[in-house]
């Protein structure tokens, strides 16, 4: 019997098409004291998905700690911000934007830039900087080579055309992630901090009017279809009509409009359209503000014709946002979207809250056609407190470590192998708009000037990383998350920056897993102790679960966004590079510190040499102390943002700008040590400054390729001075060699580890990349 | 006095604050000049910023042409007015007719922002007036139609007449001739697609477009004094 329609039996109930369990019906009729209609079902089931409402995650987020002397915003706004002096604010947010890019690479990844950049003009800032992390399967597949493509060409063409730079990110190959991508998006944005605005409605009477494109039925069911379940076979394929289309102009004229309407003073409150559509930022709005909302959805521009109420609802076309306006202010926010090209209609009006809480009704022409207490889909959905399991095989998995059972190898051709170039990724991204970018893609973290349109002068740097290790993640997702978080602290450090703040992306599996909430919940806890630990706050997140293909769950994938502060911004930080003549030298410890024998002292267990080259991925990761990590954090800190914030002409003999070069400074380049170790940090700071270095008493493959934390590289030209003041900080420093000549040799204790000619390092980093991409 | 520089803004456009940035650092006196605009007394020059007007759709330009601004901006050129196209702005002189030739999409169909070097081929021209011939500079590109093209007639004219103005010293899209920038027959109006506003800052890695952005400004008050 395939043929036909199938019966009523066989025919799913609404509800469970739109998403919505038995049990969240139920609760549904409760709540209304009746049966939904079929538009209020609709609206419920995007609201309370997954996506929206963090229903499984919400009561593990609580966890995380929110405060901070510099917070103006935390977790639950569009966008976290932060006080960064001068009368300046910075926004920042950090949002997945999977599933679609997995289905239609260039449009989701083109629309998660487009929608990460409403939520920070939303707040009033203008987005001055995006950076993005990517995970795809190894690009040795056709498949895998269609999505980097997809993705880099969708974040390209987006980004550069709306005119916001990608100032850098993070690019991971791993088999895990081969059917499942991941594509997070974070956007910086800065303000006068006068102008922060929340996204809520308030006074009766006033306004409703979305700014924009028209609606069409792109994106329904985005949030709930798409992003809320995970993908079996082929169907992806079928889900493709999910996935919103974007228009980076109407964006760009979006934004110029809106920062216009808000510098005026024009809107009371203001709210972007994404996930969900209207029915989230109609009931969002009116939720925050205890108010409640009358829409007629036949005010609503169209992008085709015959569209249904519920369809115009959820709509997720892109480039939208809702204004709450005073009919008095409405006839000069009309001339303001003239002006730049935006589509202004009133669509509704906020009505008083009355009642116990404001409603949200729905009207066609007049005619109510769902209405419900607003604050009921903005913030009663369900919270879950789904099982959690450890897995079974923990123990065991933890102790197939491979630091002592996995013999040494021919370590300069795996060196070769952990090389990569990302610049083929980058080049294709503006990452220079508004002469801000002072450390570009390419650095341990990006430097921005604090500068903009509209913004008062100052000196001050804002720099922002993303870091993420999901084989740290996937070993241990505790202590993972937590080295994560130190990776992103020194990458900071690198560029003068001392932390302010934390965003982060949780990228899951299923959550009806019960050893995925387990990773999450081991997650929150590591974050939350971390942060306490290095006494910074979380201002904002996003979780993406139902990572997963066919029941294979992607490994816990933690990404975090840290913003740092910079005082002063004169010159350009020192590279990640060697410079001939200088020494090298390691500051931190060089071992694991502690008893002797309990803990190897050089840990291998979830490093990349350990999972690419000897497919590894289990075993005891490698400890942080919080303490140590500080201190060296601090230092290197200070010492890069002494020299960053010379005043040009300080320093005799120096290039106009450049706090580089010579080989008599304090400081000719610094580099973080993470992925790869020692042995990588090494080779990308000689090709980066295309001189070799010799190093001698390396103690072995494990301590050349040990992901241990807490480490710098530092090139300079007065080692015994470096030395001398890191003893004085307190921190660890060894001279372990000397840069120049035409090669890279790393000695060990007792014979040779590595011996490669820059040449061969060049060709296995450069064009590595784009020659696997373009491999036919 | 100062010269006084209008910066063009076409809906998308967004390397204007930039550019009026670049032009202050040389002493110019720059302000905004929207689209619809079509008055343009008062200004010593004016400057196509780059971006993507009007969304870069059609084609790079192809709409832009049409705004109504550019009849004022053809009217300033054939007054002897110095005009300068950066990037986009350089794509929509070519649509507007203003300079010959087209740019098309990149060898390689890619994006391309990365640093460059460029050579100055000729000094007839407003923004290499006084600059050595055979001077290189290191100034970006950013751009996904950089590549120029133009009919063999045109090539030779332009070489015969020192209208090629500046060379990229390595081809980044695959320019023919390596072009980066060209000059109108009486060099007042001239384009290019690197962006020497991105090159005025040693903060963000060269000064070396403010000599350009100079030699355009000195030309422009000596313009105004004739």
């Amino acid at each position: 019997m395939s043929a036909g329609r199938p019966s009523a039996e066989e025919r799913p109930a609404l509800h469970r098409a739109l998403g919505l369990s038995d049990d969240e019906l139920a609760r549904i009729v409760e709540l209304l004291g009746r049966q939904p209609n079929e538009l209020e079902l609709a609206l419920y089931g995007v609201m309370w998905s997954e996506h929206c409402s963090y229903k499984s995650s919400r009561r593990h987020l609580r966890r995380l700690p929110t405060a901070g002397e510099r917070v103006l915003v935390g977790p639950g706004e569009n966008a976290g911000v932060i006080d960064a002096g001068d009368g300046i604010a910075v926004a920042i947010r950090i949002e997945s934007h999977n599933h679609p890019s997995a289905i239609e690479p260039h449009q989701g990844a083109a629309t998660g830039v487009g929608g990460i950049l409403r939520d920070v003009f939303t707040m009033g800032a203008r987005p001055l900087a995006v950076m993005d992390s990517l995970f795809f399967g190894p690009p040795d597949d056709p498949r895998q080579r269609w999505l980097v493509e997809g993705v880099v060409s969708g974040v390209s063409s987006y980004g550069n055309s709306v005119g916001v730079p990608t100032v850098g990110g993070e690019l991971t190959f791993d088999p895990c992630y081969a059917g499942n991508p991941l594509v997070n998006v974070l956007c910086l944005g800065a303000l006068p901090v006068e102008r922060l605005v929340l996204g809520r409605a308030s006074g009766s009477g006033n306004l409703a009017v979305l700014l924009g494109s028209a609606t069409g039925r792109d994106g329904i069911g985005g949030v709930s279809v798409l992003a809320s379940a995970g993908f079996s076979g082929d169907a992806g394929d079928l889900k493709r009509p999910s996935v919103q289309v974007g228009d980076p102009f109407e964006e760009k004229r979006l934004i110029e409009a809106c920062l216009a309407l808000l510098d005026a003073g024009l809107v009371v409150g203001i709210q972007d359209l994404g996930g969900a559509g209207l029915a989230c930022a109609t009931s969002e709005t009116a939720a925050r503000g205890g108010v409640g909302m009358d829409v007629d959805v036949s005010t609503v521009p169209r992008r085709e014709p015959g569209m249904a109420p519920w369809e115009v609802m959820t709509s997720e076309s892109q480039e939208r946002m809702l204004a709450i306006v005073t009919p008095e202010a409405w006839p000069a926010v009309e001339a303001v979207c003239r002006r730049w090209e935006v589509r202004a209609s009133v669509i509704g009006t906020v009505t008083d809250g009355g009642e116990a809480t404001g409603r949200l009704r729905v009207r066609d022409r007049g005619t109510v056609v769902g209405e419900v207490p607003a604050a009921s889909l903005a913030l009663d959905a369900p919270v879950y407190d789904r099982p959690m399991r450890a897995p079974s095989e923990l123990e065991r998995l933890r102790a197939d470590d491979p630091t002592t059972t996995e013999p040494p190898g021919d370590c300069g051709a795996e060196l070769r192998s952990l090389l990569l170039d990302p610049s083929w990724v980058y080049r294709q991204y503006d990452h220079q708009l508004f002469l801000n970018t002072v450390a570009g893609p390419g650095s341990d973290a990006a430097l921005l000037r604090l500068a903009g349109p509209g913004l008062p002068a100052s000196e001050r740097g804002v720099a922002v990383t993303t870091d993420s290790a999901p084989r740290w993640c996937a070993a241990d997702p505790r202590l993972g998350v937590a080295l994560v978080l130190a990776e992103a602290i020194a990458n900071l450090a690198c560029v003068g920056a001392t932390p302010a703040a934390v965003v982060n992306c949780l990228n899951f599996g299923n959550p009806e897993h019960p050893e995925v909430m387990w990773q999450l919940s081991e997650t929150v806890d590591g974050l939350a102790d971390a942060c306490r630990a290095f006494d910074l706050p979380v201002i904002g997140g996003n979780v993406s679960l139902y990572n997963e293909t066919t029941g294979a769950d992607i490994p816990p994938t933690p990404v975090l966004g840290v913003l740092g502060l910079v005082e002063r911004v004169r010159r350009r930080p020192p590279p990640p590079a060697l410079s001939a003549g200088s020494s090298v030298v390691l500051l931190g410890a060089r071992r694991v510190q502690g008893v002797a024998g309990a803990v190897p002292s050089h840990p291998l267990a979830g490093s990349r040499w350990a999972v690419e080259c000897r497919g590894r991925r289990h075993g005891d990761l490698p400890p942080l102390d919080p303490d140590a990590h500080a201190r060296l954090t601090r230092f290197v800190a200070s010492l890069v943002g002494e020299a960053v914030g010379q005043a040009v002409g300080e320093a005799v003999g120096q290039a106009v700008g450049e706090a580089v070069g010579g080989g008599d400074r304090l400081l000719d380049g610094v580099h973080d040590v993470s992925g790869g170790g020692l042995a990588v940090a090494l080779a990308e700071m000689a090709v980066a400054g295309g001189v070799g270095a010799e190093v001698r008493g390396i103690d072995g493959h494990a301590e050349l390729f040990t992901e241990l934390p807490s480490r710098v590289l530092a090139a300079t030209g007065r080692p015994d001075e470096l030395c001398a003041r890191a003893a004085a900080a307190g921190v660890p420093a060894e001279v372990l060699g000397t840069a120049g000549g035409e090669r890279l040799v790393v000695a060990g204790l007792a014979s040779g580890l590595v011996d490669l000619s820059m040449a061969e390092l060049s060709e296995a980093m450069e064009g590595s990349l784009a020659k696997r991409l373009d491999a036919a | 006095m100062s010269a006084r520089v209008g910066v063009v803004v076409f809906p998308g456009t967004n390397c204007e604050h930039d550019t009026v940035l670049a032009l202050e650092r040389v002493g110019a006196a720059a302000s905004l000049v929207w689209h619809t605009d079509e008055r343009l007394e008062g200004f010593d020059a004016l400057v196509l910023p780059g971006g993507f007007a009007h969304g870069d759709y059609l084609r790079p330009g192809a709409i832009a042409r049409f705004s109504p601004v550019m009849g004022a901006v053809a009217r300033f050129a054939a007054g002897g007015g110095p005009v300068l196209g950066i990037c986009n702005g350089f794509q929509v002189l070519t649509e507007a007719g203003l300079l010959p030739g087209a740019l098309v999409k990149n060898r390689g169909l890619r994006f391309v922002c990365a640093p460059t070097r460029v050579r100055v081929d000729s000094d007839r021209s407003l923004l290499t007036a006084g600059i050595e011939p055979g001077t290189e500079l290191q100034i970006p590109v950013n751009h996904f139609s950089g590549s120029y093209v133009c009919d063999p007639r045109t090539l030779a004219e332009l070489r015969d007449a020192g209208r090629v103005v500046l060379r990229y010293v390595e081809n980044p899209n695959g320019s023919v001739d390596d072009i980066a920038g060209i000059a109108s027959p009486e060099g007042n109006v001239v384009g290019l697609m690197p962006h020497p506003e991105r090159a005025s800052d040693a903060l963000v890695g060269s000064v070396d477009g403010l000599l350009l952005l100079r030699a355009m400004v000195t030309a422009a008050v000596a313009v105004r004094a004739a």
